[in-house]
Formats: C-alpha cells, sequence, structure tokens
C-alpha cells in the first residue's frame, strides 16, 4: 500500500478541524509536539489503495517566528517533508486567508487549496472562476463544505495526484518590486556561496525572503557574518526608502499578489452586510443583555457538568463497589488477606477512583465543544474581558475557574481553551483555590460541629444563619486568594504581555452532532490513557501507606472494629508520618490525628472524613457523622476547626489535581510547584490566622 | 469669497472613531510583532475598517475585509487610521 503523509495547514476558524474529521473520522490521535504544549493531532485515512497520514497543524495567519503555533507548524513542513500540504481556505473570506497560501507558495511545497466554507461563499454571492485561480497559485483548489462532509472525495483526489507529482518547480514567482527584488537577490547570491547546507535544505529565496523579514528563528540558524551583514544592510536600505520595516512592505506586497489574483478569478455579486451572525451578536453582546446571557449559559455548562454527571458517577459507583464484592467473594468471609486487599481497596478502589471522574470530564467538553463549534465562545472571552483582564487574565479564564468550583479536575483540562500559555499556566495553579465539591464535604463535617446555627440577620424575609455565612466566608476568601495569587503570578512568573488582545469573531454556525462527539471522545480518552495510569498507581501507594505495617492479631483482639481500625490506622506508615509531623502543626492548631487524616486525604479530600472518622474510632454513615462532631468539638477549639478549614481549602484538594495539572504544562515540575505552593500557602495562611486568632481569643 | 471644500482627513487613533464609521488604515504604532500578526490577520495598510462597537469603555470590535475582530483598547489606541 501507498503510503503519503499530508499536512492540514489554514487559519483558525477556517474549518479546518471539521475537514481533519472528515477525512479521518474517528481515526485520531492526539499528543503534544516534543517540548512544547502545543497540541499535535494526527490521523489515518485509507483512499484508493493509499494510506494517507493526516497531520493537522496548529491553526495559523501566517509562517512567521512571533508565536510557537506558527514556528511549530514551520517547521513540521520543513523537517518532516509532507508529501502534500493542504490549506484550508475560508472561502467567503479569501483574500485574508490567502496570505497563510502565499507563504507556502514560497516554501515550494506541494500545495493544495480546499476552498473550505463553499456553501456560505455561494450563499453571499462569491463566483470563483477556479481554473484561472488555480493556474495563478499553480496548486490544485477543491471547493468543500468540512462539517457537511462535501468535497471529500474530491480533496482525497486532488491530494494524490499531488502528491505523485512531487514538488514542481514553480513558473510564478510572488515578486516584491524593484527595490526589494534587487536586495534578494544580492541575500541570496551570498547564502548560496557561505551557507549551502541552509540554502539547500530551506531554498535559498525563501531563507532570503526570511532573513529580510528579521525572522528570529532563521537568523538565530545563520553563522556566516557575511551573509548577516548583507542581510543588515540590505534592511537598513529599504528602512530608508520606504520608511517603513522590508516586514511591512513585504506583508503588504503579498495582499497585492494576492489582490490583483482575486480582481481577475472573482466576482461578487451579492454585498451582504448584516448577515445573521450580526443580529444574534447585537442581542449576545449587547452591553445590557450580555452579561446575563452570559451568566446563564455558564450556569446551564455548570449544571450540565455536575447535576447531569450525577447519575452516571452513581452507576460507575455502583459498578465499583459490586466489581469489589465480587473480587472480596473468591476469599472466604473477613479474611484478612493482603491481595484481596490490594485488589479490592488499592486497585479496584483506584480505578473506580479515576474512572468517577469521566462523566464529569465528557460532560464538560460537550458543554465546551458546543460553545465554541457555535462560534459563542470568542464572545463570551469578549464579555468577561473587561474583568478578568483587572486580575491579569483572558476573559476566556472565566470558563475554567467556573468548572472548578465542582470540580479542579475538569477545570484543569478545560484550560485548554486559553490559547496563551502564561494565562493558561496561571489559571491552573489557582483553580485549586476555587473550593471544589470535595471539600464540601469537609465543610458540612465541621461547620455543624463547632458553629450553632443562630441567626445574624433578619431582614425582611432574608435571614442570615451563621452556618450559611461561614459557609460563604470559606468560598470568598477562596476567591479572593486566587484573585491574589493570579496577579502575583502574572507579574512575577507568567509576567510579560500576553499576545495582544486580537481575536477574531468567526460567524455563528450550528455545531454538528459528529464534531462535537469527536471532540468529547478524544479528551475523555486522553484523560483515561494519561491521567488514569498515574492516578492508579499513586492510589495504589496510599492504599499500601494506609494499610501497612499492620499491627499483630494479638494486639487486636477483643477490640470493637471502629477501635481495631483505629489502631491499624495509627500503625501504618500513614499514622507514623502523622504523628512524626505533629509538632510542625501544633501551631496550627493541629494535632497528629490531623495530620493523619491529612496526609489520607491527599488522595482525595473526602478522604478526610473517613479518616478522621478512622481515628477517633467512629463508626461511619450519619450516625457516625454525629458521633465525629462530638469528638471534635470536645477536642478542638471554634478557631482550630476554622483553621482545618482554611488549611484544606489552600492545600491541593487530590493528587488527581497535581496529575491533570502536570498532563496539562507537560511537566511534573509546575505539578509539584502547584503542591508545594499551595501547601506552603495554606500553612503560611493558617499559621497566622491561628496564631492572631489564639491571641485575641487569649 | 466662496469656502473652499477642504476635506481635512486627520490621522487619529482607531479608539476616537465612533461606531458605524468606516475608516482606512494608516499605519500601526507598535513593535514589529505585532504589527506582523495584525498584517497577517488582514490590518495592511489602506485597508478598510467598520467599527462595529466601539470601546468605551471595553474592547472594540471592527470589521474588516469580511472578518469581524475584537480589539483590546490599547490595541485600538495603536492603530493609527484616517
Amino acid at each position: 500500500m501507498d503510503k503519503v503523509t499530508v499536512a492540514l495547514a489554514g487559519n483558525p476558524n477556517s474549518g479546518k478541524t471539521s475537514i481533519f474529521n472528515m477525512l479521518t473520522g474517528a481515526r485520531q490521535h492526539v499528543g503534544n509536539y516534543p517540548g512544547v504544549t502545543v497540541e499535535k493531532k494526527e490521523g489515518l485515512c485509507k483512499y484508493d489503495g493509499y494510506e494517507i497520514t493526516v497531520v493537522d497543524l496548529p491553526g495559523t495567519y501566517s509562517l512567521t517566528a512571533y508565536s510557537i503555533e506558527e514556528i511549530v507548524a514551520r517547521n513540521f513542513i520543513i523537517d518532516e517533508r509532507p508529501d502534500v500540504v493542504v490549506d484550508i481556505i475560508d472561502a467567503s473570506n479569501i483574500e485574508r486567508n490567502l496570505y497563510l497560501a502565499t507563504q507556502l507558495i514560497e516554501m515550494n511545497v506541494p500545495l493544495v487549496l480546499a476552498f473550505n466554507m463553499s456553501d456560505i461563499a455561494r450563499q453571499r454571492g462569491f463566483v470563483f472562476d477556479i481554473e484561472q485561480l488555480s493556474k495563478l497559485l499553480e496548486a490544485r483548489i477543491v471547493p468543500t463544505v468540512g462539517n457537511k462532509g462535501k468535497g471529500k472525495k474530491e480533496l482525497l483526489e486532488a491530494i494524490i495526484k499531488t502528491a505523485d507529482e512531487g514538488s514542481i518547480g514553480r513558473t510564478h514567482r510572488i515578486t516584491y518590486g524593484d527595490e526589494i527584488e534587487n536586495e534578494l537577490a544580492a541575500i541570496e547570491a551570498i547564502i548560496r556561496e557561505k551557507e549551502g547546507d541552509l540554502a539547500k535544505k530551506y531554498g535559498a529565496r525563501w531563507l532570503a525572503v526570511k532573513l529580510l523579514e528579521q525572522d528570529k528563528d532563521m537568523t538565530s540558524k545563520v553563522g556566516s557574518g557575511e551573509v548577516l551583514q548583507t542581510v543588515s544592510a540590505s534592511v537598513e536600505h529599504l528602512r530608508t526608502i520606504f520608511g517603513d520595516e522590508p516586514e511591512i512592505v513585504i506583508a503588504d506586497r503579498r495582499y497585492g499578489f494576492i489582490s490583483g489574483a482575486c480582481q481577475e478569478t472573482i466576482e461578487s455579486t451579492v454585498e451582504s452586510r448584516h448577515s445573521m451572525s450580526d443580529r444574534i451578536d447585537a442581542i449576545v453582546t449587547n452591553r445590557a443583555l450580555g452579561l446575563p446571557i452570559f451568566l446563564i449559559l455558564m450556569y446551564l455548562a455548570f449544571f450540565l457538568t455536575f447535576k447531569l454527571g450525577e447519575w452516571p458517577m452513581i452507576w460507575l459507583e455502583q459498578f465499583f463497589g459490586w466489581a469489589g464484592n465480587m473480587i472480596a467473594g473468591f476469599w472466604p468471609a473477613g479474611s484478612d488477606n493482603w491481595l484481596k486487599s490490594l485488589l479490592v481497596d488499592g486497585v479496584i478502589s483506584g480505578v473506580g477512583g479515576v474512572v468517577v471522574f469521566l462523566p464529569n470530564i465528557l460532560l464538560l467538553f460537550l458543554a465546551i465543544a458546543l460553545l465554541e463549534d457555535s462560534g459563542y465562545m470568542a464572545r463570551a472571552a469578549f464579555i468577561m474581558d473587561r474583568v478578568m483582564h483587572k486580575i491579569g487574565l483572558h476573559g476566556k479564564s472565566f470558563i475554567p475557574m467556573l468548572i472548578g468550583f465542582g470540580c479542579s479536575v475538569p477545570a484543569i483540562m478545560g484550560t485548554r481553551i486559553l490559547e496563551n500559555r502564561r494565562n493558561r499556566f496561571t489559571t491552573i495553579m489557582v483553580i485549586p483555590l476555587m473550593s471544589c465539591g470535595a471539600r464540601l464535604t469537609i465543610y458540612m463535617l465541621i461547620i455543624p460541629a463547632f458553629f450553632a446555627d443562630k441567626v445574624i440577620l433578619q431582614a425582611g424575609i432574608f435571614t442570615i444563619k451563621t452556618q450559611a455565612l461561614m459557609l460563604w466566608l470559606i468560598y470568598l476568601i477562596g476567591i479572593v486568594l486566587a484573585v491574589i495569587c493570579a496577579k502575583v503570578l502574572r507579574l512575577t512568573l507568567f509576567r510579560g504581555e500576553t499576545i495582544p488582545y486580537v481575536m477574531e469573531l468567526p460567524l455563528y454556525r450550528m455545531p454538528t452532532l459528529k464534531s462535537v462527539l469527536i471532540h468529547m471522545w478524544q479528551r475523555g480518552w486522553m484523560f483515561l490513557k494519561k491521567a488514569g495510569t498515574i492516578i492508579l498507581a499513586i492510589s495504589i501507594v496510599l492504599w499500601a501507606a494506609m494499610s501497612y505495617p499492620k499491627p499483630s492479631q494479638q494486639s487486636l483482639a477483643g477490640l470493637e472494629p471502629e477501635q481495631a481500625q483505629q489502631t491499624e490506622l495509627a500503625y501504618s506508615v500513614v499514622g507514623r508520618i502523622g504523628r512524626a509531623i505533629e509538632p510542625v502543626l501544633k501551631p496550627l492548631g493541629f494535632d497528629w490525628k490531623i495530620g493523619t487524616a491529612l496526609i489520607g486525604a491527599t488522595a482525595a479530600k473526602e478522604v478526610f472524613v473517613a479518616q478522621l472518622g478512622m481515628v477517633y474510632a467512629v463508626g461511619s454513615g450519619n450516625q457516625g457523622s454525629e458521633t465525629l462532631r462530638e469528638k471534635l468539638q470536645a477536642n478542638y477549639t471554634p478557631l482550630a476547626g476554622f483553621c482545618i478549614m482554611l488549611f484544606c481549602l489552600i492545600s491541593t484538594p487530590c493528587v488527581v489535581t497535581i496529575v491533570m495539572t502536570k498532563q496539562e504544562t507537560n511537566s511534573w515540575g509546575w505539578a509539584l510547584f502547584q503542591f508545594f505552593a499551595l501547601t506552603a500557602l495554606a500553612y503560611a495562611i493558617t499559621l497566622i490566622v491561628y496564631q492572631v486568632g489564639s491571641l485575641i481569643a487569649g | 469669497m466662496p469656502r473652499k471644500e477642504t476635506e481635512q482627513k486627520q490621522v487619529r487613533p482607531l479608539s476616537m472613531v465612533k461606531a458605524g464609521e468606516t475608516v482606512n488604515l494608516a499605519g500601526i504604532e507598535a513593535g514589529r510583532g505585532l504589527n506582523s500578526r495584525l498584517a497577517s490577520m488582514g490590518l495592511v495598510a489602506g485597508v478598510e475598517i467598520t467599527v462595529v462597537k466601539s470601546g468605551r469603555p471595553g474592547p472594540f470590535v471592527v470589521s474588516v475585509k469580511n472578518t469581524k475582530m475584537v480589539l483590546g483598547r490599547g490595541m485600538a489606541q495603536k492603530i493609527m487610521v484616517v
């Protein structure tokens, strides 16, 4: 079977993803380009005896060296030498979209142009002389409608034919006018002389153009001082003649070329100015309506993710409970076999702990896919931007942060919608401060234990009670801290201008079921494969630390089951560590029992309550909770109780969060930084609060 | 003597243009990176820009060559139009 590699290039919003989906269906694979956090999408397509590997390059407006996406796309084309590059063009917006094509033409790659969204173009009254345009650009042109699957066969035909032809010498060249061409000739000559290898790899003319544009990436590859001097002189010369950077003049000339080609070949019969999109925008970005509409949609997204996710989660929990019992059934009842414990409490519990996130993640990405594919996401960013900007974050950051109130894990995955690395990393770092659902179990234990439900304020129908106020206070502290930390991070670690605020507002369109489902499936699969394995490993380690070493049978004889558990826990690694760190925790008002529970809670915050119950030899269930609350009240002051909540709020929610951070930042370094930074912050703040509080109270 | 009708076309920043007005790009007062990015998105000298929503306060929404774009306030101040 003949193998062909195809790279898909194109502007963002040109429908590139729909073409990719059209060609590869569900046979896709998402990864990262080595060393960077840019996504790499690859898929397979079989046609007419050919096996076609399709690589979806990041969407870019051009191939300069100003953004990591462009560099990645460019390097892929140069280094991996795909057999064909398909430039996906929004046919209703040709002139802007062809800018990228001109750069591909200059790279002399075997090129096919897909005039995508050709249905919209026709609606808008555009008529193309495809043959003539094809001749001028020296590339096959195929009209397509990606999200309806139209043009697939013709596109594949064009790809195969172009691949078979290979790299042809081009007869038409984009010329930049005499002044620039003169300089280019001189630079080309010296490149051929002094940097023969580079000339062979990149093409002398292309390299010359890049150097004249002062492309950082290419300039750094040139060793010869003479070449650099010639370029420098040329740049100066052109600056003087044009009164502008050569780069700008070159861009201008490119558009001139495009304009010329289009004028000969494209007719526009209908002037459509007020389309459906404009009408929708008038409502959605309206100063009065915009924010309420946005908040409603956010509420729906949150609702979809967590409420709807409840049912599958319950089924999954039941399934894993059943599986656990089934496996345990292989041993006689009450047996204490290590393998049984490993399988049931370690593996099944661990796997269950991972898979239980899947419904939330799938639903979240369903919501995100709907928001993005419909085009609304861009408007949402625009609406929230004013608020987010004050914290130094992008408007889009609002969405993952909102999700963080339910669970950090899908929230961190959701930061994918942020293109800018600095924004994304900052958002990932502060998401854990959005008090998640798991922590709620802790608050629900502690607040009623220490704070009687008294009425503080009564104004008409509004009653403010202590307990609700305390809960609200905790959430508020989390938000305030997040804002402060985000600001600090953006001024220190992640400082600098984010990519300047320029964003395209794409047309609104109906998301297709196929694209949305593919999107969901990809994310869910990525989560399982990457995060799943690590989380499972860590769960098993934690299980071992909580179960071993075991005290001897004699020491347990005669004890009630809860007391036996308490002894076992104290004897285990986790219990010992709890005791060992007690001196460190004393200034916070904690003791070794709290310490033990906190360590166990790194697996998942819900574990805190269970562990505390075990430490106090209290049974589980509601009766147990009541008893536990009594014990807490007896052993700690309300201030200490508040500090427990504070510590849990600020420190990392669970080990899964850390793994998620690692996955999204592509580095254990950042994940561990987040863990230690949050823990240190939690310690510091709790320490101050407890000490100061004690002084005031005492 | 009849007053001559001279159309004084002042070069001004985009941030001073009202919603509904159509202007032409004169130049961009920014570094090469920003210039290049804006150029690749269609903002080159001479191109027609229609202001859809003026950003007082908040981002600007403009229409350039059939595309709608959002520009931050800082951006709009750097884009000179006529």
